[in-house]
């Protein structure tokens, strides 16, 4: 390719780029500035229906060198939006097939994949990057890059400062987020914008089911735990999900409750989110524009003021973008512990559970500690075994915690955090 | 919030088709009617400009699976459309652009088909393609266009009665406009499923008094197992009919009397017991604001019950020949036809499947009163009772997109949102920054507006080209930077905003074809500086714009 013909290629980009407009009179156009946007390095973390677009996205912002991260493998259903993928890819690693497609289609730019987990890098890695966008649909992947961004800030090395960008749909649905770890509110920050799904109660599935929703999750729960079909329940093998929809078909009949079908089924079991290419297209483009806007000041970008944008296209179109606060108390980016209201004679098994569906918590396996006495430990096995008898003590006569006390709670998921609290009683 | 689609025949176990398992994630929000609509639709793309913003939007519906789409497009593909446009390569260059981005979208779906024009460089002749090539379920074109092509769509879609979308995508603007032939009603709206029970626990019909009664007779004797089970529109029925006898047989509907009522159904939960009460009698507490109280008609309903017909085809459309047969069930009943949806309350399995019984039947008797109604007019002995069946459990939340015509003039508008920009700068100033409104998006469509003919002007030709129509447009100071803004851009799109604007006009074009859930009503204009969009209705052929509320 001729120096004329890539000016021509990028002409509409510089148009934007080497006039400056009303809203980015202070930028620098610069020859050299122009150029740090093919240098800059850019990490998208996902790449499914939000990843795909991002890409796409990416390499026509004028962004060259680019690394995408993800463990999946494709799948049929990912089809009617992962646009970078045929029928024939089916098996294989999204990040590689997509990074192919993009690097094939657009000339001049690079993308590495990386078929891994993003727990499997260290800072090390995260550090070479000058941007990090993410589409992802696991919450518990979004904090774990959020607090491994955050605690990599160093105030003596600007280049530590990572801007994340965070996408999210659901739907006809969506988000999009700007964070400057540190600076401004962080993903843990606004966690309770996620609230968990409450669990329906055991004895309900147990003894009185009443929704197609209450046979499947007996299937789900405790038929298959009582026999065993397969070694492992695998939620993409159909002879699995088939399994789980006869035997809550049959359920169903035995109550008289209707509706139990394979997709309701498959939907239940694998907590399907739907998901369509023109939310994905509106979310991810949301994204890559305020990239394309932090790598070049070609207009203001989110983040310092706003940092919210909302996308709602369920009745008519609805956007809004808002301004969070910074918690003081955030387990990631605050400085001081949470205020943390319980009853003094519930168990420490229920408070332990009760940090599963707190939804500022959303914690699975915690473990907790009272200044310097282990309560509870999940890990390892032997510590596990000499903690477990607390688990049904109560916390003010058994235990000895009393109002100000401050407890420590810890997560295999997130290794780098500690939730602090401070008791106080109902 | 997912809906699933639950199929309510008795289930035969079977697993998903091929072609299932590929629009699974979609089928969960149109389900399997919405798809069939989809793959029955033609769509035309007009393209023109830098041309991408159209190829964005069909994308997003190839993706889905629509029956087909076509692409008229004069241009040859050049450099600058490498740059930004997905759906060409270096292969492409100096060929044409229609065909070729016709062929790298069918990449994307193998059941979809496409076409483009003008075929061999021959010279282009929309008049001919338009007639030869439909008939169209919707046209998209894009600015910009010439006056001329412009002309032969407007009169096209016209004569067929088809919806039109313009789209205009310059630098970090982009606005996108429906035109609808007429008023436009959608019946599965979606609504959000909290929104939609219906209980009537203020007019019970026979058989749920006899039930809830039959439950209650010995209510003081039943064990703790029973009386802890009772489900929660049974305990409500109950205490209602208990408030009536010592209130003059009145329900209570004010705040204090509902607070009232909540504290007199409380007092008859059982407070033995380990928890120090029943989690039925709390359900009942819970659900009183929301179930005991006079239904009013939503805004959309009382639109189609007060709408006036335009003609006699509109009249005898099975829209309004239900909607008039609805109207009739209301006055006479002084309720609408019961959904038929039972909420999850605590209950045993076979008292709650006994309840939802109930009213499912309730539901069928109500529809076929309807269906009577709607076989008595002209016309309705070929409607379908399925579709009588799905205005009924949908009637509350049906709606009426494109329904009203006239209002203010551009002028108008320009200086009401002129009015908002300064009471919110004044509000941004007063708060020291805390609190702050949005700024109107109007100007930017102004603007792009200025350039729908021809993409390169300089910010005084915008600005010369606004105030032909509206002259007090020189002297606001936002639109002068909203006119440089759009100079800036000549003409040329980014690639992430057509990106984004391709998605809300899919988005929008999907709700039009399955009508299902609810299009917008009818501009949207985004602004991908401050990252906002904001909806507006014109009402006006031409020129008047509206904010939507």
């Amino acid at each position: 390719m001729t120096g004329t013909n890539a000016t021509r290629r990028w002409q509409y980009l510089d148009h934007i780029r080497r006039n400056l407009g009303p809203f980015n009179q202070d930028s620098d156009v610069s020859e050299e500035a122009l150029e740090a946007l093919g240098q800059a390095k850019i990490l998208v973390i996902g790449a499914g229906g939000l990843g795909c677009e991002i890409l796409k996205d990416l390499a026509l912002s004028g962004f060259r060198n680019i690394h995408v991260i993800d463990m999946d493998t494709i799948d049929i259903s990912n089809l009617n939006r992962q646009f970078l993928f045929r029928k024939d890819d089916v098996g294989k690693h999204k990040a590689e097939v997509a990074a192919a497609f993009v690097e094939k289609r657009v000339k001049g730019v690079k993308i590495t994949p990386h078929n891994c987990r993003i727990q499997d890098f260290d800072e090390d890695f995260y550090m070479q990057f000058q941007i990090v966008v993410c589409g992802l649909d696991s919450i518990e992947a979004r904090r774990w890059i959020n607090a491994t961004l955050v605690n990599m800030v160093d105030m003596d090395n600007q280049d530590s400062l990572k801007p994340l960008i965070d996408g999210g749909t659901e739907g006809f649905k969506g988000q999009t987020r700007v964070i400057f770890p540190t600076l401004t509110p962080c993903i843990e920050c606004q966690l309770d914008l996620y609230t968990p799904r409450a669990a329906v109660p055991l004895c309900t599935l147990a003894t009185i089911p009443r929704q197609p929703e209450h046979c499947i999750e007996w299937a789900h729960i405790i038929a298959w735990d009582q026999e065993k079909p397969f070694p492992d329940l695998d939620k993409d093998d159909p002879e699995h999900i088939t399994w789980l929809y006869q035997k809550a078909s049959a359920r169903a009949q035995e109550f008289g409750i209707t509706g139990v079908t394979y997709s309701l089924t498959q939907g239940v079991v694998k907590n399907i989110i739907p998901a369509i290419a023109s939310t994905n297209a509106i979310i991810a483009a949301s994204c890559c524009n305020e990239a394309l806007k932090i790598a070049t000041t070609a207009a203001p970008a989110l983040g310092f003021e706003e940092s919210y944008m909302m996308y709602s296209g369920d009745d008519g179109i609805y956007t809004s973008t808002f301004k969070y606060d910074k918690k003081p108390d955030c387990a990631v980016c605050g400085e001081v512990a949470k205020p943390l209201q319980v009853d003094p004679s519930m168990t420490l098994r229920d408070l332990l559970d009760s940090f599963a569906v707190k939804p500022d918590l959303q914690l699975k396996k915690p473990s907790i500690r009272a200044d310097d006495k282990t309560l509870y430990m999940q890990f390892p096995p032997s510590i596990e075994e000499q903690t477990r008898s607390n688990l049904d003590k109560t916390l003010k006569a058994d235990l000895g915690l009393d109002v100000g006390h401050e407890i420590a709670v810890t997560d295999p998921a997130f290794p780098a955090l500690t939730f602090r609290f401070i008791l106080s009683f109902t | 919030m997912a809906e699933i689609v639950t199929d309510q025949t008795p289930a035969v176990l079977r697993g998903p088709t091929e072609k299932e398992k590929k629009y699974d994630r979609q089928l969960r929000l149109w389900a399997a009617s919405g798809q069939a609509a989809l793959e029955s639709a033609n769509i035309l793309l007009v393209n023109s400009g830098a041309g991408t913003v159209g190829v964005e939007t069909l994308k997003n519906l190839v993706l889905p699976g629509i029956g087909k789409f076509v692409i008229i497009d004069d241009a040859v593909v050049s450099e600058p459309d490498l740059g930004v446009n997905f759906f060409l390569d270096e292969s492409c260059l100096e060929k044409s652009r229609s065909e070729c981005c016709t062929n790298l979208l069918l990449e994307l779906n193998p059941e979809v088909h496409g076409d483009w024009y003008p075929k061999n460089k021959e010279k282009l002749d929309l008049r001919y393609i338009l007639n030869s090539s439909g008939p169209f379920t919707l046209i998209m074109y894009t600015n910009p266009i010439r006056q001329e092509d412009l002309a032969t769509i407007e009169a096209y879609a016209s004569q067929h009665q088809t919806p039109v979308v313009c789209i205009h995508s310059a630098g970090f603007y982009s606005y996108f406009r429906f035109s609808l032939h007429g008023t436009f009603p959608i019946v599965d709206t979606h609504p959000e499923v909290e929104k939609t029970t219906d209980l009537r626990l203020l007019q019970p019909w026979p058989e749920l008094s006899a039930f809830a009664q039959e439950m209650v007779k010995e209510i003081d004797t039943l064990d703790d197992h029973e009386h802890g089970h009772l489900p929660y529109a049974v305990i409500l029925l109950h205490f209602l009919e208990q408030w009536r006898q010592l209130h003059d047989g009145k329900n209570p509907t004010t705040p204090n009397e509902k607070k009232e009522f909540g504290k007199f159904v409380l007092s008859g939960s059982r407070t033995n017991n380990p928890e120090g009460g029943e989690e039925n009698f709390q359900e009942a507490i819970d659900a009183i604001n929301k179930n005991i109280k006079v239904s009013e008609l939503e805004p959309g309903l009382k639109e189609v019950f007060n709408h006036q017909v335009s003609s006699e085809v509109e009249r005898q459309s099975s829209f309004w020949t239900i909607a008039r047969a609805v109207g009739l069930f209301y006055q006479k009943h002084n309720c609408l036809p019961l959904p038929g949806s039972l909420p999850d309350m605590k209950a045993q399995s076979s008292v709650y499947v006994k309840l939802q019984g109930l009213y499912k039947a309730k539901a069928r008797k109500d529809a076929q009163e309807v269906l009577d109604l709607v076989r008595e007019s002209v016309g309705g002995e070929h409607i379908e009772p399925t579709e009588v069946d799905l205005f009924c459990k949908n009637a509350r939340f049906v709606k009426l997109i494109n329904a009203k015509l006239g209002g203010p003039d551009l002028g108008q508008i320009f200086n009401a949102e002129k009015a908002d920009d300064e009471a919110a700068e004044a509000m941004k100033i007063e708060t020291g920054g805390a609190f702050s409104l949005p700024l109107s998006n109007f100007f930017i469509y102004l603007a792009l507006k200025a350039t729908a003919h021809s993409p390169v002007a300089t910010a005084n030709e915008i600005i010369n080209t606004v105030t032909q129509l509206i002259p007090q447009a020189a002297d606001y100071e936002r639109m002068g930077q909203i006119a440089q803004e759009v100079a800036r851009a000549r003409g040329g799109e980014l690639h992430n905003i057509s990106a984004l604007t391709g998605g809300m006009v899919a988005q929008e074009v999907i709700k039009i074809i399955t009508k299902q859930y609810i299009p917008i009503d009818d501009t949207c204009i985004f602004d991908g500086i401050s990252s906002r969009s904001a909806p507006h209705r014109r009402k006006h052929p031409e020129f008047a714009l509206r904010i939507r509320v």
